[in-house]
Order: C-alpha cells, then sequence, then structure tokens
C-alpha cells in the first residue's frame, strides 16, 4: 500500500497512498511529499472510477438518467435522484403532489441519517477504534431495512421520478421509521459517550486538519467540511426546496474550523435530521404519490439547474437541453469534488496519522468525485 | 486439596532414588524444558483464540466458530497454515540477524518465566532478586525488535522498529517504578516473598492509594510496552506498513505473533504476582475462616484467574479506544507518567517507613 | 441585491456584455479575453463580493465551445451565471483558480474533458483520463471505437 517512488536530493520522500486503501474511501490515490514525518504536499491522482457519466446520459432519456446518479454518491443515492428529479420539473414545470414532497424528504433524511452513520463508523475505524464500525452498521441495518420494503433495493434505491416518486410507500413505513426513531435516540447518544467523549479521540481530531472561513469560501467547500469553519451554506435552509421551509430544523455550524469541529456538524446533523423525521413521520398526507406525466419526457430549450443538500454538501444538477429527448449537455456539481481540493492546503505541515484524521472528517466518496 | 506441589515432589522423589543425582538433575532440566515450550505453544493457541472470541463479541459478531467444537481448533489451523508458508527473506538482507531476531524475542520471552510462581511449589527458579531478574531481561526484548527492522533492509521497517524501540524503551521507566513500589512495600525482591506477604490480603487493597496508582500505571505502561492498542501505532493498519516485521513470512512471523501474545501473558502474570497476589487466594486480613474456605480453590486456578480477567482487560482497551499518534505516545510516558510514577515512589516509600498500610 | 439591481452594477462593470433575457438567474455572456479582469471586479468584497464559485462547466456546441461559471455571494446570496464563448479550434481563456481556489480542479477537469487551454494555470494536466490520452472525451465529435458502444 505505501511504496517510496523517489527521494529527492533534499531529503523529501515521494509515497504513494492508494488506490487500494484498508478504509472505506473509495479508490483515492494520493502522492505524498514527505519530509521526514511532515507532509509537504498531497496530490490526489483521480480517475480510477471515473465512468464519464455525463457523457453517458447525453444518451439516455430523461426518466434513465436519474439513476445513474445513485451510482455516482451511493451514500446518498435518493438526494441524488432527488436533485435529477427537481431539474426535470423545474424545466417541464411540472407540479409535485404534496404527498409526494413529504415522501421524498422522508427519504432524503432517513439517507443522511444512513450516510452519517457509515461515516461515523469508518471515521472511528482509521483512527483506531475498531468496534464502533459494527455498532454503525447494526444501526444503519434498521434504515436498510425500511428502505428494502418500500424501494426494493438497499444501496442504490431507485425510487424518485419526475413528477413523484415511484410507488407509494409501504403499510409498515410508518411503524418501522417509528421504532427506528426510538431506537436511535439512544443509540446516538452511545455514539457520543464512545467516541466523542473520548480523550484520546479529541486529541487525535482537535487542531488538526484547519480550515478557514475565506479558504473554505474560496476552495468552493460545501456540506459540513464548509460549516465547521463556520461558512452557512445548507441549501435547505437557503433555497428551501420541496417542504423545507416549512420544518423546524437548525443548521448546526462550527467555529473552529479544525477536524473536531467537523466531527461536532456532523454529529449533531444527525440529530437534526432525526428530528425532521419526528415532525414529518405522523403528518404524511393523503393524496398522489405521482404526478401525471407524458410517459416520454422533453424538455424545452434552454438551461435548468437545481441545487439539493447531501449529506455531503451541495449537489448541483445542470442540465443543457436542445428540446430533445436526451439532454444535450449534463453538468454534475458533486460536493467531494471541491472539498476534495482542499486537502492540500489542510494536510500541509501534519503528520500521515493526521492525514488519515482530515480525510475522515471530508467524508470523500471517491465515484462522486470521479463521476 | 489437590495440589501440583504433589505431584512435582513425586517425580522429583522418583527421579532421584532411581538415577544418580546429576543426571537426575539433567533430566529435570529436560522435563522442565519441555514443560516450557509446550506452554509457551498452548499459551499462544489459547490468546490468539481468545482474542479474536472476545473482540467478536465487543462488536456484536461471532468470531471463529467453524473449525472445531466452537471454533477452539481455530489457532491450530492458523499454525498449520503459516508453518507451510514459504518463508520469504528479502534479497539485500542481512541473512544471520533477519534469521536471528524472531528467536531472541521468544528465548527472552521464555526466560522471564523463570522466577514466576504458577502455583503454590511450582517455580522454575526463586532466585533472590526475582524482580529485577525479569525487569532487566525483558529489557533485552527491544535489541530483537531493532534487529529485525534493521536486517529487514527496508526504510519503513526500520522506522517502525525504531519507533516500537522508543515506545518500550520509555514505559519501561514507568513499569520499573510501578513494580519498584510494590518492593518497598514488600521489602524483598525475592517473588516467594512477595506472594508470601500476600498472605493476609493482596497488596492491592493493602496498599490503597499508592498501590492502586502504581497498579494503573503499571497496566498503561505494559499495554505500551507490549505494542497493543491505543499504543500500536507502528503496526497499524492505516498507518506506513506493519511495523518491524513487515518483511517477515511464515514461521518466522508466526515466531513474532507467538512472543506478542505470550508477552502479554507475562506482563499480566506479573501484575498478578505483584499486585494481586499471584497464587495466593483472596484472604482478608486474619478472618481465619474466611481465608479457609477460599484456601479449598487450588492456587493455580487463583493465579490463572487473575491473569487471564488481567489479559481480558487490556484485550478490552484495544476494542474501545483509538490511537495514539507517536508524539502523543511518548508525551504521556515523559510528562504525565513518568513524574506521577516518581511521585508516586516516594509516597510509597513515606507509606512504608511510617507503616500505614494494613 | 435582486436581479434588476444587479444587472445594473455589472452594466457599470462590463458595459460591453450581454445578458439573456427569461432565465432563472442573471446570466451575462462576455468576451473572453475580458473574464480575468471582469473576475477580479466582481470577487471585490467591497463590492458584489461574489465569492463562491460553485459551479464550472464546458459546453460544446458543435460551432464553439461555451465556458458557463455559476458564482454566488455568501454575503447578499444574488446568483450569477457568466458565460464566454471560445473558439473551437483554439480554446484559450485565462484562470481564475487566483481568484477562486476551487477553480484550479475544475478547470483542469475542462481542460482534460474538453481540451480548454487555462492561461497561467498553475498546474494545467489532465485530471481523470491518463496522462497519455489523445482525444478530448467529451467533446461531441469524439471517436473511441474501443470504449464506446453506439446503439
Amino acid at each position: 500500500m505505501i511504496e517510496e517512488i523517489a527521494t529527492m536530493e533534499n531529503g523529501e520522500m515521494v509515497v504513494n497512498l492508494g488506490p487500494q486503501h484498508p478504509s472505506t474511501h473509495g479508490v483515492l490515490h494520493l502522492v505524498i511529499t514527505l519530509q521526514g514525518e511532515t507532509i509537504k504536499k498531497v496530490e490526489p491522482h483521480l480517475g480510477y472510477i471515473h465512468r464519464s457519466i455525463e457523457k453517458m446520459c447525453e444518451s439516455l432519456s430523461y426518466r434513465q438518467f436519474i439513476y445513474v446518479t445513485s451510482r455516482m454518491d451511493y451514500l446518498s443515492s435518493h438526494i441524488n435522484n432527488h436533485g435529477c428529479a427537481l431539474c426535470v420539473e423545474k424545466g417541464m414545470q411540472i407540479e409535485v403532489p404534496h404527498r409526494a414532497k413529504v415522501i421524498r424528504v422522508l427519504m432524503d433524511e432517513l439517507t443522511r441519517l444512513a450516510s452519517h452513520q457509515l461515516w461515523w463508523g469508518a471515521m472511528a475505524m482509521d483512527i483506531g477504534a475498531l468496534t464502533p464500525f459494527f455498532h454503525a452498521f447494526r444501526e444503519r441495518e434498521a434504515i436498510n431495512d425500511i428502505m428494502e420494503e418500500t424501494c426494493g433495493a438497499r444501496l442504490t434505491m431507485n425510487y424518485m421520478v419526475p413528477g413523484g416518486v415511484m410507488a407509494d410507500l409501504h403499510p409498515n413505513f410508518q411503524k418501522k421509521v417509528k421504532a427506528f426513531i426510538s431506537l436511535f435516540r439512544s443509540k446516538i447518544d452511545e455514539y457520543d459517550e464512545l467516541v466523542t467523549g473520548n480523550i484520546i479521540f479529541k486529541s487525535r481530531m482537535q487542531g488538526v486538519g484547519y480550515l478557514s472561513r475565506e479558504d473554505a469560501i474560496s476552495y468552493g467547500c460545501t456540506g459540513p467540511t464548509a460549516r465547521g469553519s463556520g461558512l452557512r451554506c445548507d441549501i435547505r435552509k437557503l433555497v428551501p426546496y420541496e417542504v423545507y421551509g416549512q420544518l423546524q430544523f437548525d443548521e448546526p455550524v462550527g467555529t473552529e474550523g479544525d477536524c473536531f469541529a467537523r466531527y461536532l456538524v456532523r454529529m449533531q446533523e444527525m440529530r437534526q435530521s432525526l428530528s425532521i423525521i419526528e415532525q414529518l413521520i405522523d403528518n404524511i398526507p393523503e393524496g398522489e404519490f405521482q404526478a401525471k406525466t407524458k410517459a416520454v419526457l422533453k424538455l424545452p430549450k434552454g438551461e435548468f439547474y437545481s441545487r439539493v443538500e447531501t449529506a455531503r454538501g451541495e449537489f448541483g444538477v445542470y442540465i443543457v437541453s436542445e428540446g430533445g429527448m436526451t439532454p444535450y449537455r449534463i453538468k454534475f456539481r458533486s460536493p467531494g469534488f471541491s472539498n476534495l481540493s482542499a486537502l492540500d492546503h489542510m494536510a500541509r505541515g501534519h503528520k500521515i496519522g493526521d492525514l488519515v484524521a482530515i480525510m475522515g472528517t471530508l467524508d470523500l466518496v471517491i465515484p462522486d468525485i470521479d463521476r | 486439596m489437590f495440589s501440583i506441589e504433589n505431584i512435582t515432589h513425586s517425580i522429583d522423589a522418583w527421579l532421584n532414588s532411581t538415577f544418580s543425582p546429576g543426571l537426575a538433575l539433567l533430566l529435570e532440566s529436560l522435563i522442565v524444558g519441555l514443560c516450557v515450550i509446550s506452554l509457551f505453544t498452548i499459551l499462544g493457541l489459547v490468546l490468539v483464540l481468545m482474542e479474536r472470541k472476545v473482540s467478536a463479541y465487543m462488536q456484536i459478531r461471532m468470531g471463529p466458530n467453524r473449525v472445531g467444537p466452537g471454533g477452539v481448533l481455530q489457532t491450530v489451523a492458523d499454525t498449520l497454515k503459516l508453518a507451510m508458508k514459504e518463508g520469504l527473506t528479502p534479497d539485500g538482507a542481512d541473512k544471520f540477524l533477519f534469521n536471528l531476531a524472531p528467536y531472541l524475542v521468544i528465548v527472552v520471552a521464555m526466560m522471564i518465566l523463570a522466577p514466576l510462581a504458577f502455583a503454590k511449589g511450582v517455580q522454575l527458579w526463586d532466585l533472590n532478586i526475582g524482580v529485577l531478574y525479569v525487569s532487566a531481561v525483558s529489557s533485552l526484548s527491544v535489541i530483537g525488535i531493532l534487529m529485525a527492522g534493521w536486517a529487514s533492509n527496508n526504510k519503513y521497517s526500520l522506522l517502525g522498529a525504531m519507533r516500537s524501540g522508543a515506545q518500550i524503551v520509555s514505559y519501561e521507566l514507568s513499569a520499573g517504578i510501578s513494580i519498584i513500589s510494590i518492593v518497598v512495600l514488600t521489602g524483598s525482591l525475592r517473588v516467594s516473598d512477595i506472594i508470601a506477604s500476600q498472605q493476609d490480603g493482596w497488596w492491592l487493597f493493602k496498599g490503597h492509594i499508592p498501590a492502586v496508582l502504581s497498579f494503573v500505571i503499571f497496566i498503561i505502561a505494559v499495554t505500551a510496552e507490549t505494542n497493543r492498542a491505543p499504543f500500536d501505532l507502528a503496526e497499524a493498519e492505516s498507518e506506513l506498513t506493519a511495523g518491524f516485521h513487515t518483511e517477515y513470512s511464515g514461521m518466522k512471523f508466526a515466531l513474532f505473533f507467538l512472543a506478542e501474545y505470550v508477552n502479554i501473558f507475562i506482563v499480566c502474570a506479573i501484575a498478578a504476582t505483584l499486585f494481586l497476589g499471584g497464587w495466593m487466594p483472596f484472604h482478608i486480613g486474619h478472618w481465619s475462616g474466611f481465608n479457609h474456605v477460599m484456601d479449598y480453590i487450588p492456587s493455580s486456578l487463583w493465579f490463572m484467574g487473575k491473569t487471564f480477567f488481567l489479559i481480558f482487560v487490556i484485550m478490552w482497551f484495544r476494542w474501545t479506544f483509538p490511537r495514539l499518534r507517536i508524539d502523543q505516545l511518548l508525551r504521556l510516558e515523559w510528562k504525565y507518567l513518568l513524574p506521577i510514577s516518581m511521585f508516586n515512589l516516594l509516597l510509597t516509600t513515606l507509606v512504608a517507613i511510617k507503616g500505614w498500610y494494613f | 441585491m435582486n436581479k434588476e439591481e444587479l444587472k445594473v452594477r455589472l452594466e457599470e462593470i462590463l458595459p460591453a456584455a450581454a445578458f439573456e433575457e427569461g432565465s432563472e438567474w442573471v446570466t451575462m455572456t462576455i468576451d473572453p479575453a475580458a473574464w480575468k479582469e471582469f473576475a477580479r471586479q466582481i470577487r471585490q468584497p467591497s463590492g458584489l463580493d461574489l465569492d463562491y464559485l460553485f459551479c464550472v462547466t464546458c459546453v460544446d456546441w458543435k460551432t464553439h465551445l461555451t465556458m458557463v461559471y455559476h458564482l454566488v455571494s455568501t454575503v447578499h446570496r444574488h446568483i450569477l451565471v457568466v458565460k464566454a464563448k471560445l473558439d473551437r479550434n483554439d480554446p484559450e481563456i485565462a484562470t481564475v483558480s487566483d481568484i477562486w481556489r476551487t477553480a484550479e480542479f475544475h478547470e483542469r477537469e475542462a481542460y482534460d474533458l474538453f481540451g480548454v487551454k487555462f492561461k497561467d494555470h498553475p498546474d494545467l494536466r489532465r485530471l481523470f483520463m491518463t496522462d497519455d490520452w489523445k482525444g478530448w472525451p467529451l467533446r461531441k465529435d469524439y471517436e473511441d471505437p474501443v470504449n464506446m458502444i453506439k446503439l
């Protein structure tokens, strides 16, 4: 996994980290220039999982291209699909029924929770505590079960369609989600006890990987990465879509800008997601789950951009349409892409062990970056 | 009451009556040697399986449960696999040192077994400086580790070996001072004296505050000495390579692996001997009735029970805490543990002089 | 700042810009040569304060390439879309990676997939494709009989 490429004259060593990792970040290849133990430069080499999704979508219809995005950021698959569906609806002026909106938000928040749970387990594993990984997956199974019943799949749930959702909720949905809420409320306190309050954990994360607010803006960082540095950038609050405007939830923002601040922001986000689900689960309105649309969708000539908040940050779908059945050009603005560009800036001057901690708090999913 | 003493005495008597004294001594040494090697092997097998099962149950899973009833033959299978693996030697490695290193580590581990008392009357060599011998010989294992790192001809092995070496040498100080505090309370370095002095209660309870402090520091220090988590940066998976034993494969790797687990057993045995009374049952002062009842449980069971409980605690640490960085590790020792243990030693001496212990 | 005010301020900065009608956000097309100076102007903290570049796209229109920059201000919350038409045979535009650091990676992506050269970019190399890849994959006339399957 680590091998030396070259030794330069001034005593600097160049080492490879990846592309195969013992952690769950995906195929990321980092070329690190080291002076002794200190990192001088980190250069990500991307493209190991580049599938040219943007080019593929140019030959897929507007109903088909949505599901390719499940495979991009597979931990926020519902939210990615949601963003694409919103873009198509914007272009075709489709009105989504209220029930469908509520279902979509519920699915989004459950996905956000599942993604943060996996992040927590993997982060603790990278720092060295191997047990929280199993706890995180045990709770995540509950969400996967709920998804499987309603959507039919556990990871790439192709559930959103332009106009609503593909099928109605399973009759057990409400009961299972309520059971999950009461289970997870106690578990998240356990998580805090086990990892957040641990002094070794704190000393590994505090003061490491500082990102100032100006740098976060300049590097285009979004999501909890930027919120840990004090930047308010939650799309659900800035440009409320679906029913987010009517919900009560906070946007957790940290001030220190180090790894621990980003960690705390994500823990808080889990609690906020739980409270959003609680607000909605008893008030799912009756009605249609899908608006009536034509079988073949054709967006009018023009450009459409939709923004949603995934677990990693702002996901943007930019469609340039020439009036045909397939998009002329699609661009997916992925949150991990900009977050990764700040890695070099954050890691300089730290040790390799700190680099692992920083990458953990950035919560990178490489297929999202490589598209 | 069942006691291993009877068996050893009867064997000794029979040997001495059948053969000349010199030959009897030779045969006894041979028997003891065989026992030590088999103890080593069995300990290694048991401890590796224990680690896997303990870690599994803490991680809400079941661990090995296919090979043998309940998975007990898993380590036997693993050992067979390692024995049959190809033992690679890197190209530019120093062959003599490369091959010597694992044996050195194993020999050191075996030598430390000598003054330990496994049960009443079962002690290989009750020398008058038993505790000092243990402390001194355990320092020799650093040589084996550095040898392994150097002879591998691999920059990262050397780095890992030097980190491990620095870690071990630093934490030996705190461990040594903790040991000395019990010696001060007992007044003797001889292991049998230390155990005998716990006739009316274990030092952990008799020595109250200073002994408890020593115990805690000792446990932390030996976790670091044996390169166990949370102090296992040198061999962690997400860091650089696998430490000093990266280039080892096959039987030599098995020896390092075995030595690590037997080292854990040894340090827990020492902790049990010094702080928890070794093979001495749990006595409370002079409550002769209670003590008499406690004596019914064989002393070997007491010793093994205490040692395995401490091993369980050390394994518990591994699966609960994240890892410390190397600079945090060394800072913990030099800035916190060492001053505290030195102060504790002074406190213990004061307590011992004034007689303020039970 | 709403759309009208933003338009007025932008016209002050760059009178030669052409605005699009009927789009969700203020969209303008500028001359590529004027991009660097314009970018510096709109980044000004006390002016328009467009400090967050959130999307850099390149679109292949068969006769020319267009670079599209989406910017938002974290202070005033207004959004601006800037387009620049580039010559297809020799697409060149100034880099803005010294103004918005995020552009460094985004411009490398545009170079890798479309062949747009960014003047004064600190490290203009391919990002996703291997270093020795020939051709610009996302262009409309890209042919690759091995990897592309035409139905």
